[in-house]
């Protein structure tokens, strides 16, 4: 039977001790006429059976070549990662509520703290929530907890905002009347303007939101936004590429004291690309990092360093009085666990490359995405859409409409970018690409042949 | 006795300027030189500067200072800390899984695999439709109750505000219903367990939007009024919402749907066996009846023809939105789904059964032993509460210390202090995966620590002692707050 040990003789001792005759027995509280029956489901199959149906479906989908980003990121990932991580010492563990039996995933959250602040230049960190876009969700219901300078919940969302994080913004924080007011992005930059949040200035709002690099793979001006929203009492919410911080100004360093601080205020983002594939979507996990007055704020687990009854020095939970086992409808979020095990994946990943490592994968990202760039726009009828300088990814213009021509790239084994057409209407023809240190020259040439061909080939068909 | 590793030092404490796990690197690349002065990065990031074999060794000896199912019996409550079979995660770890883009060309084998486990997932809760997006059991009860709140809206009965649980709910019920923008009204049960009928029908009408449950209970027994419980809620012109919790007690034996329920989230890291990896990740499937289909979170993985589909905005536009930046923890899903392949129809109706004789059989053994069950007078589900009250007045002994003494024993302990309404007590859940044995030796340890409670109390007070810290100061925890290493130069 499936994972379950009992022999004949167990089942017939247990019973005898427990005094029913069967195990049916056990269920005789329940009304009768709720019995289920039997099952509609498949029967059971041996591990060799499931592993053959898997393979094949795997094998049916295939290992295209990927270049697409928008929000997770191919990456090379060093073999230990996930030799480590899947450890059943890590796998199989649960919460770590009894510390005394739990130093090792508590001390590896705490590593992971430490380096979150490093990265992120910010003094806490959290254990991770689920991803990056429920944690944008989160930090918009943390500024409201926060910012105690404005009553309004209006929190100013730039267009050039990942568009998925905005909608599950709205899904997630919408239920807590907070108003996401638009703000829009230059077309020609591809960037958000000072002019556009401007008008806001002098209004209540509890904060804006600065994604850096946009979701166009854009940089943004982060000084002047964040000293901007500063001297109106307003809050910025970063988010951020962890991989992009090893090259970019850190949020805890944007803006100057002119605005009364310097830095952003909460900082959240996507850990993917900290060492956990692609793997059609998740598990992955969001970061969050804030200044330690908005400590009691922040929603999610907090590992802290304290000491034993002998002085040794151990690892436990702490501020659990945020947390909703504590205090209920009153607690910071409903959320229980953090994403641990992706959390163990990416300490790993960090130990391995430390700063020096980081910022080549950075430094190569953005050389290859320029490359990429390059090459494309070479081909008759492919243009960068935006002038505003990038980290791993960009917008090209196609001089037709980008789905066949991704479908066609399809076939030929390339997974060529996200189309545009209904997330950015006005972009045109508009298609996001890019490419990571897992890109050679001989990728990006595949690509760009492909791609020439394509467009050749709908010309002369037109 | 638990024989962990002793101590280990911060990973930065290992590190020394200018050592690497240089094969990790990619070569140099000029990149940087195109970021503009003003928005580059002044001063490296202070992360660990360490060798391939120094990571390997540190996280390797961490790994040891934890118990894990793999190593320990962990009769955790509420938690269905069961065997997490190895091929869910190896082939979910195959190289075409992982290495797929989710917004790239819809991949239609892992889309059947989806397809099939929201069939198989609808099958066995009685429910019309699943939606796999919601990425722990938190955010599929936040899912569940923003649904319900849709649907009161749809219908022009946005007043409909109030949730009703059991003074025993889980904490995330009423936090839930906060994040929804509803407020929380509590029921008590009566001494047997079951819900107080009577405050139920005082507790319900016009701003009723829905009754929040878990059923067996949070205090391990099944909610025998359920019918009467459904009927009420509806008459009233509310809605059932199940926490999935304790679904392994059920499983293939009575489904929600059958009970009344119109929605239920389903933690597939509990009763489907994916890994809690310390502490997530999770998934927290939601299932609904006809009434709330149109307002699932998106995506939902449709069929058309032969050919499989991400439902999106376009084919439910009344959906309550995405809850994730993707499609909720794929990677988790594909492992629920192996586990209920090699389950199959035989194996699912196993596990309650057998987490239900367990469950009675530590129970029975443990009262023997002189334990007091909470509910002395029904059936364990799948897991039961032990209260030390009794022996709390006569040693000072705390739920807690037994807990902690349990480890020394080389158990992990059961959950403590929840529900907070039972005093002193330990929630018990062994699963279905462990054998006979190991329930004995679980026995035997407690009939020890009871000794111990009369001989040497001093010794459970103070425990653990075998562990690589002794009981940690969260006081001080909480006020010299130490929450990331930092250099000391």
């Amino acid at each position: 039977m499936a994972f379950i040990p009992h022999t004949a003789d167990d089942v017939a001792r247990m019973l005898e001790l427990i005094g029913v005759q069967s195990i049916d027995d056990l269920f005789d509280e329940i009304p009768a006429e709720l019995n289920a029956g039997a099952l509609g489901v498949p029967p059971s199959l041996s591990e060799m059976e499931v592993g053959r149906l898997l393979s094949e479906r795997a094998a049916g989908d295939g290992r295209p070549l990927n270049f697409i980003g928008a929000g997770a990121y191919e990456h090379h990932i060093p073999a230990p990662v996930w030799a480590i991580t899947t450890r059943g010492e890590f796998y199989s563990a649960y919460t770590p509520y009894q510390a005394e039996a739990s130093q090792g995933t508590l001390q590896l959250i705490y590593e992971y703290q430490s380096m979150m602040c490093a990265l992120t230049s910010m003094e806490v960190s959290n254990a991770s929530l689920y991803d990056g876009a429920s944690a944008l969700a989160e930090a918009c219901l943390m500024a409201v907890r926060a910012n105690r300078a404005v009553s309004s919940r209006r929190i100013l969302l730039p267009r050039a905002v990942n568009p998925t994080y905005a909608q599950v913004a709205r899904a997630i924080a919408g239920n807590q009347d907070i108003v996401f007011e638009t703000v829009d992005f230059d077309r020609a930059a591809g960037r958000t303007l000072l002019e556009s949040v401007q008008p806001f200035s002098g209004q209540e709002v509890t904060a804006l939101v600065i994604q850096q690099p946009n979701f166009f793979g854009s940089l943004e001006e982060v000084d002047e936004l964040t000293d901007w929203a500063h001297q109106n009492k307003i809050l910025v919410i970063a988010v951020v590429n962890p991989t992009s911080l090893a090259l970019l100004k850190p949020p805890g360093q944007w803006g100057s004291a002119t605005g009364g601080h310097q830095g952003a205020d909460i900082v959240c983002g996507e850990g993917q690309p900290l060492g956990v594939p692609l793997a059609s979507g998740g598990p992955y996990f969001g970061f969050m990092a804030t200044r330690m007055q908005y400590v009691r704020q922040m929603p999610g687990r907090i590992v802290g360093r304290t000491v034993d009854v002998e002085g040794r020095p151990g690892f436990s939970l702490t501020l659990q009085a945020r947390e909703q086992h504590i205090r209920r409808s009153k607690a910071t979020s409903n959320i229980c666990t953090n994403q641990g095990l992706l959390v163990t994946a990416a300490t790993i990943y960090m130990s391995l490359l430390g700063a020096a490592g980081l910022e080549r994968v950075a430094a190569a990202s953005l050389q290859r995405t320029a490359d990429l760039v390059a090459a494309l726009s070479r081909i008759a009828g492919v243009r960068p859409a935006f002038t505003a300088a990038r980290f791993h990814e960009a917008v090209l213009l196609l001089d037709r409409p980008v789905a066949p021509v991704l479908a066609a790239l399809a076939r030929r084994g390339i997974v060529g970018g996200l189309d545009l057409a209904e997330r950015y209407p006005e972009l045109g023809h508009a298609l996001l690409v890019c490419a990571s240190e897992t890109k050679l020259d001989v990728d990006i040439e595949a690509y760009a042949g492909a791609l020439a061909d394509i467009l050749q080939a709908s010309r002369a068909a037109a | 006795m638990a024989d962990l590793q002793a101590r280990e030092p911060l990973i930065f404490e290992l590190s020394r300027p200018g050592r690497g796990a240089g094969t990790q690197f990619p070569p140099r690349a000029a990149g940087s030189a195109q970021v503009p002065a003003h928005l580059r990065r002044a001063k490296a990031p202070t992360l660990p500067e360490v060798s391939e074999l120094q990571v390997v060794r540190h996280f390797t000896r961490l790994s040891q200072m934890n118990f894990s199912i793999d190593t320990h019996f962990y009769p955790l409550g509420s938690c269905t800390m069961k065997y997490n079979p190895k091929a869910c995660n190896s082939f979910a770890m195959l190289p075409e899984f992982l290495g797929r883009h989710p917004l790239g060309p819809e991949p239609q084998g892992f889309l059947a695999c989806m397809y099939e486990l929201q069939e198989m997932l609808q099958e066995i809760t009685g429910m019309q439709s699943v939606s796999l997006t919601p990425m722990a059991g938190a955010q599929g009860e936040f899912a569940g109750v923003a649904m319900i709140r849709a649907y009161h809206r749809a219908r022009n009965d946005a007043a409909r505000t109030e949730i009703i649980v059991p003074q025993a709910a889980h904490g995330t019920n009423p936090a839930t219903a906060a994040m929804c923008g509803c407020t929380v009204r509590e029921i008590p049960c009566d001494a047997n367990g079951d819900i107080d009928i009577d405050a139920l029908k005082a507790a319900v009408g016009p701003a009723t939007a829905a009754i929040m449950l878990t059923n067996p209970s949070t205090l391990g027994v099944f909610e025998r009024k359920i019918t009467e419980v459904a009927r009420i809620v509806h008459e009233a012109g509310g809605l059932l919402y199940y926490d999935g919790a304790n679904l392994n007690a059920i499983l293939g034996k009575v489904r929600p749907g059958d009970m009344g329920f119109d929605v239920i989230h389903m933690n597939l890291h509990k009763t489907f066996s994916t890994p809690h990896g310390g502490g997530g990740p999770g998934s927290g499937a939601v299932g609904v009846g006809a009434r709330l289909r149109p307002f699932l979170p998106i995506p939902v993985v449709g069929k058309d023809g032969a050919r499989f589909r991400w439902l999106t905005e376009r084919d439910l536009p009344q959906s309550i939105g995405r809850l994730s930046g993707f499609m909720g923890n794929a990677g988790v899903n594909l492992r629920a789904y192996i586990y209920m392949r090699l389950l199959g129809r035989e194996g699912m109706v196993r596990v309650a059964q057998f987490a239900a004789l367990n469950a009675n059989y530590l129970l029975k053994r443990l009262q023997a032993a002189g334990f007091e069950a909470a509910y002395p007078s029904r059936r364990a589900s799948h897991e039961f509460i032990i209260t030390l009250k009794r022996e709390n007045r006569l040693y000072q002994i705390t739920a807690m210390d037994v807990a902690k003494r349990l480890l020394d024993y080389g158990f992990h302990a059961p959950t403590t202090y929840f529900p907070l309404l039972v005093p002193e007590c330990l929630l018990i859940e062994p699963t279905e995966t462990e054998a006979k044995e190991d329930l004995d030796r679980f026995c035997e340890a407690m009939i020890a620590i009871r000794r111990e409670m009369e001989t040497e109390p001093e010794k459970l007070c103070s425990a653990p002692h075998t562990m690589p810290v002794r009981r940690l100061d969260d006081v001080r925890a909480a006020k010299q707050l130490d929450l990331a290493w930092k250099p000391t130069a």
